[in-house]
């Protein structure tokens, strides 16, 4: 019997990109559905009832919410094929906790990047998003990828924000090239993924998505 | 080959509790280092020098933190009496409602402990309205693990003894027992299941310490807003 996989996201989200490069990697057909956030589908409101958030995975009618953990069941399930967490358990807890650190950092400091009305915050917000990033850079070290060799669990968490990063260069006033230019390379190399690349929005319309956004909460 | 197991925890952690707990359940020896988090020990900024918190569970000599993370690690490594369910779907839920704790129930409830006034109010109200989602998801269970004590009760482990904490320091109901009766009655079978109810950290202690964090948030909150614009 065929998998029914079904993807509720927002094509901006660099949370509901996650999914889409987890089940590219699997090689997975599936059912993408765009939400309008200003305006939720009602199977979104049945799926997420806790959060009205996407992503959402629905697999054969069931829902899963929370982009990491979506990724984590993709890699559980469809194990087989380009495992995205390592075997040995060590290694897992090192993936956990840096995909965890990109999820209660980077969003969130970004944030102040992007939608901050306040000059210090904003200012703040910049300082920490790089001291972020370096340390995330620290982490790759000569690696390729986060998972080492292979493109994995951290690597997935990570490379949807770079989407983002002309949008934070650009409100932030900073080059992350500059600052971070290994994991800009890191950026680069995964790109050259067809999992990556088939998942990742343009930068650039991701800059005007932004823009029209700040417009719409009245400040651009 | 020997096992060395080290957790740094503080006495009243409830974060350094679950790895206790998951520990303890599991039948793993290990050692305590009891930190002082006012005065952080060279090791434990050696351990953990991302975050600098407890708890860190060190296991022949490698170091793991943040709670959610070493308790998926303990349970891969020790394979008895497993925390997550097997299935990956149900280990999705699990997962999903470790974090909704984490991240709302967690949050809230500290605000409406924490804050005052308005802020107070609106915290009451997130609060109540978290519980409900819990209160729907503890239909015909027990435990949120189902017969036995499972990854989601120990990571909401910390409500059933804080609440009674906090209604007692700020003399307002945060869960009440008719409103979320299957909720109530969990928080009781936790609390004194066996290993959970002999490492609660002494409770006049908690009071003390509870008490002081809100006389000081308190005296902050009146300070900033006496000072003139």
């Amino acid at each position: 019997m065929a998998d029914e996989i079904v993807l509720l996201s927002t094509w901006p989200s660099m949370f509901g990109m996650r999914v889409r490069v987890a089940l590219a990697e699997k090689g997975l057909k599936y059912e993408y559905r765009e939400e309008d956030l200003w305006n939720k589908s009602p199977l979104l409101l049945m799926m997420n009832p806790v959060h009205k958030k996407i992503p959402v995975l629905i697999h054969n009618g069931k829902p899963i919410s929370e982009s990491m953990i979506i990724v984590e069941y993709i890699d559980e399930v469809w194990n087989h094929k380009s495992p995205l967490l390592p075997t040995d358990p060590y290694q897992r807890a090192q993936a956990r906790f840096w995909a965890d650190y990109v999820d209660k950092k980077l969003y969130d400091i970004g944030k102040k990047i992007i939608w901050s009305t306040k000059g210090e915050e904003q200012e703040t917000g910049k300082k920490e998003f790089i001291e972020c990033l370096k340390l995330l850079e620290g982490e790759l070290g000569d690696n390729p990828y986060f998972g080492g060799e292979n493109f994995g669990f951290v690597d997935v968490s990570l490379v949807t924000f770079s989407g983002w990063f002309h949008t934070y260069e650009s409100y932030g006033n900073l080059s992350i090239e500059t600052e971070c230019p290994k994991l800009v390379a890191w950026t680069k190399r995964c790109l050259e993924k067809e999992s990556v690349s088939s998942s990742l929005a343009d930068p650039h319309k991701i800059h005007d998505f932004a823009s029209e956004v700040r417009k719409r909460l009245g400040i651009e | 080959m020997g096992e060395e197991v080290k957790l740094f925890r503080s006495w009243s952690s409830p974060f350094a509790l679950r790895i206790v707990w998951a520990l303890e359940i599991k039948g793993i020896e290990y050692e305590a280092v009891f930190e002082d988090l006012s005065n952080k020990s060279p090791l434990l900024l050696q351990y953990n020098p991302v975050h600098k918190k407890v708890p860190i569970l060190v296991h022949n000599g490698r170091p793991i933190a943040e709670s959610f993370v070493i308790l998926e690690y303990i349970d891969e490594t020790w394979k008895q009496v497993p925390l997550l369910p097997k299935d990956p779907y149900e280990r999705a839920m699990a997962r999903f409602w470790a974090k909704f704790c984490e991240d709302k129930v967690l949050t809230s409830i500290w605000s409406a402990f924490i804050k005052q006034g308005k802020e107070q109010e609106e915290a009451l109200v997130a609060a109540a309205e978290n519980l409900k989602f819990l209160e729907k998801e503890m239909k015909g269970k027990k435990f949120f693990g189902g017969e036995r004590i499972g990854y989601v009760d120990l990571v909401l482990g910390w409500l059933a003894n804080l609440v009674s904490i906090f209604e007692e320091i700020i003399g307002l109901k945060i869960v009440d027992e008719e409103k979320f009766p299957l909720l109530y009655s969990w928080m009781q079978d936790f609390a004194e299941a066996p290993i959970i109810r002999d490492n609660w950290p002494p409770r006049d202690k908690m009071i003390v310490k509870f008490q002081a964090l809100l006389d000081a948030a308190i005296a902050s909150s009146s300070s900033s807003s006496s000072s003139s614009k």
